[in-house]
């Protein structure tokens, strides 16, 4: 029985939204990309959360090596070491990363970035480009490393038997104990302890220098996937941004900061932010923040002007 | 005997006057219960946009979940998606590629189901042993709730499938940035799976993935699509990101088995447990949990106070229902002693919840997923109790 009801999809409304790519390459659109553009294409777009050498930053997903770990205590599950099919990094890149900024990569970027991940597991050379045509020659090591559920053969059939009611051991020991581990979260609730602003914030210039403050917009990319800035903006992986300057450091209301940050007292200025964001693990060691910093003091005194336009 | 001046005394709110209505058009819990929230573990992950976070199982009793504190889990953070810009796709393999508007699904016969939705990962750090000291955190990836929606099936026969649809798969995909990808076998697509747009009567809440998720009984967390945009028709499985280097789980030989969709039989005492300490004195106790099984109804719960030695069959608050969680109580007594609390959930397949030994022998300690073992608790005599492993 049929409803009569939705109405066609468009095949642009198709294409739109019909992405995905299958083992066998079906889904991937022509295109191609070198490891060279890769690799800077990482560093700006993945390597925050990955590592420049796609090896993970704090909890976030290592990408490459981790080989012959896979039977070890601790498995390394990286794309090289683990994933079955190169399609699923295709895809995966192509319609879910970077990390808060998600289709926004061209196809032919998508091409190189992988081509990098490849490269970074040593399963292709430098000079190496990947394309929809030689797509499929790129064998995965663990390609065969996977099998179908099968627990109805090794444990259904077995488990499936009436228990034992009395006498089924002779005698029971602890051989563990969580409060020993100490893991488990204080469920009194007082990470969220407020955190007084140290000081009055200061007074900013309110003069912007409207062509730094462009290139700095520009500079910003680098800070988007974590940071929010502009009307309606929150706190995301990082907090928002309006207001920074002259704003107490550790002071947006309601942001979980890392202990560091939370304590250092002070006041974002030129100064500050400035040491912060040349090397942000050197001048805060212990903070959140995954960023490498940025290149040039060029590069920070742009995103300094261009958050300077974005007041509280 | 001191008469008791909360009786003998005239309180306030026997006095005066309390809110009116309208005092909270959209009512919360009230203070004194605010303790009964989510929590999240911080070392889980490295931030909390995709992260995960834990029921309150131990503080709850009954099977229905309250949306508000059902566990979230969200890969890109929980979006904001009206229901006037919602559009839902079908394409692929079937003879009309449709569109439909939140306002369509609501024309379709719908249907009402209770069903358990829990995470694969569930107790999945209880595989190197006893780690997280309560049950919300060990087994509170879990949530209960009665859905309001269409069946998938008539959905896909509006769009049309025609000829053999053995071997077929429909691949099913969320609008948020993670783009959360799962494929599924046709045989389950036309069972029973449902795509819901109401939770427990009311509009589902956002982080359950409004207006729209799906909902696959039995089956693995992950595979219910929130924020549900496209369903596609193919030919095989996309092996997305979700079900190859996720969601897949790792032997000890280091192979790793796929497709394991199915949660299979569970349960857990919540009370007593390590959050929900016995509080009052020595007599009567009521040992409460939880059991449920992606393979159907549950049957039967026994539970131990002797970590496993003997065991007694509990009662079941009623009959248990398919893909859901069933309530069950032992009425016991207790006179301050030293107990080592398990449960078994058997389902009616007759499948018995195995022990974290059994478990390991067949899957070694690194599969992540699936960990359905029996779980200890060690109550003491002062009525605190503590996440234990016994032999």
């Amino acid at each position: 029985e049929k409803y009569g009801l939705g109405r066609p999809a468009l095949p642009e409304e198709i294409a739109a939204w019909d992405h995905d790519v299958s083992p066998d390459g079906t889904g991937l659109p022509p295109g191609s990309g070198s490891v060279e553009d890769g690799e800077v294409l990482f560093s700006d777009n993945c390597a925050v959360c990955h590592g420049e050498f796609a090896e993970g930053v704090d909890n976030w997903p290592e990408l490459a090596g981790g080989f012959d770990t896979l039977d070890d205590d601790d498995p390394v599950k990286t794309v090289g070491s683990y994933w079955p099919y190169l399609s699923t990094a295709w895809d995966y890149v192509h319609r879910s990363m970077p990390f808060g900024n998600a289709q926004s990569l061209s196809d032919d970027d998508v091409y190189a970035i992988v081509a990098y991940i490849l490269y970074s597991n040593d399963l292709v050379d430098e000079d190496f480009v990947l394309s929809n045509e030689n797509f499929l020659e790129v064998e995965m090591p663990n390609a065969d490393g996977f099998i179908i559920d099968d627990r109805e053969t090794t444990e259904y059939v077995n488990w499936r038997a009436e228990p034992c009611m009395t006498g089924c051991k002779d005698s029971v020991e602890i051989t563990m104990r969580a409060t020993v581990l100490d893991v488990t979260p204080d469920v009194e609730g007082d990470e969220e302890a407020a955190m007084e602003p140290a000081e009055e914030p200061v007074v900013v210039a309110a003069v912007i220098d409207e062509a730094l403050a462009a290139e700095g917009e520009a500079v910003f990319k680098k800070c988007k996937s974590c940071h929010q800035v502009g009307d309606g903006a929150k706190n995301k992986t990082g907090p928002h941004l309006n207001g920074v300057m002259g704003r107490a450091i550790g002071g947006v209301e309601g942001f979980k900061y890392s202990k560091v940050m939370g304590e250092a007292g002070g006041v974002w200025d030129d100064a500050t932010l400035a040491a912060f964001l040349a090397k942000p693990r050197e001048a805060m060691k212990g903070t959140k923040m995954s960023f490498a910093g940025l290149r040039s003091d060029e590069e920070i005194a742009a995103v300094t002007e261009y958050l300077k336009t974005f007041t509280e | 005997n001191t008469p008791d001046p909360l009786i003998t005394e005239v309180q306030d709110w026997a006095a005066g006057l309390g809110d009116g209505v309208d005092a909270t058009p959209y009512g919360l819990p009230i203070d004194y219960e605010s303790d009964v929230v989510r929590r999240n573990v911080e070392w889980l992950t490295a931030d909390t946009i995709s992260s995960i976070n834990f029921t309150p199982i131990h503080a709850l009793d009954g099977t229905i979940t309250p949306q508000g504190c059902a566990f979230e889990r969200h890969h890109s953070g929980a979006i904001d998606l009206p229901k006037d810009d919602y559009r839902l796709m079908i394409n692929g393999l079937v003879d009309t590629p449709l569109v439909f508007t939140y306002a369509d699904l609501e024309r379709f016969p719908r249907e009402n189901h209770v069903y358990f939705c829990e995470c694969a990962a569930n107790t999945g750090m209880e595989w190197a042993g006893a780690q997280l000291n309560g049950a919300q955190f060990t087994h509170g990836m879990i949530h209960n709730m009665e859905y309001t929606g269409v069946p998938l099936r008539t959905l896909l026969n509006e769009a049309g499938l025609s000829g053999d649809m053995s071997g077929k798969w429909v691949f099913v995909e969320g609008a948020d940035a993670s783009s959360n990808g799962r494929s599924i076998p046709m045989e389950k697509a036309l069972d029973d799976v449902l795509v819901a747009f109401k939770a427990n009567g009311e509009a589902l809440r956002k982080e359950h993935g409004y207006p729209v998720r799906l909902v696959v009984p039995g089956w693995e967390g992950n595979m219910w699509v929130k924020w549900l945009r496209r369903i596609e028709v193919m030919d095989g499985p996309v092996e997305s990101r979700e079900e190859t280097s996720k969601y897949t789980d790792t032997l000890e030989d280091g192979t790793s088995r796929k497709w394991t969709w199915v949660m299979d039989a569970k349960s857990v005492i919540t009370s007593p447990s390590p959050q929900s300490p016995i509080a009052h004195g020595h007599g009567p106790l009521v040992i409460t949990g939880l059991a449920w099984s992606g393979h159907g109804a549950i049957t039967r719960v026994d539970v131990s106070k002797d970590g496993g030695i003997t065991w007694e069959t509990a009662r079941l608050a009623k009959p248990g229902e398919k893909m859901a969680l069933t309530r069950f109580y032992l009425d016991t007594d207790w006179s301050g002693e030293e107990m080592l609390l398990q449960s078994r959930a058997i389902d009616e397949t007759g499948y018995v919840q195995p022990t974290k030994a059994q478990l390991r022998e067949v899957r070694g300690l690194n599969s992540i997923y699936h960990n359905n073992c029996i779980q200890t608790w060690h109550v003491k005599p002062n009525g605190e109790a503590e996440n234990v492993e016994v032999s």
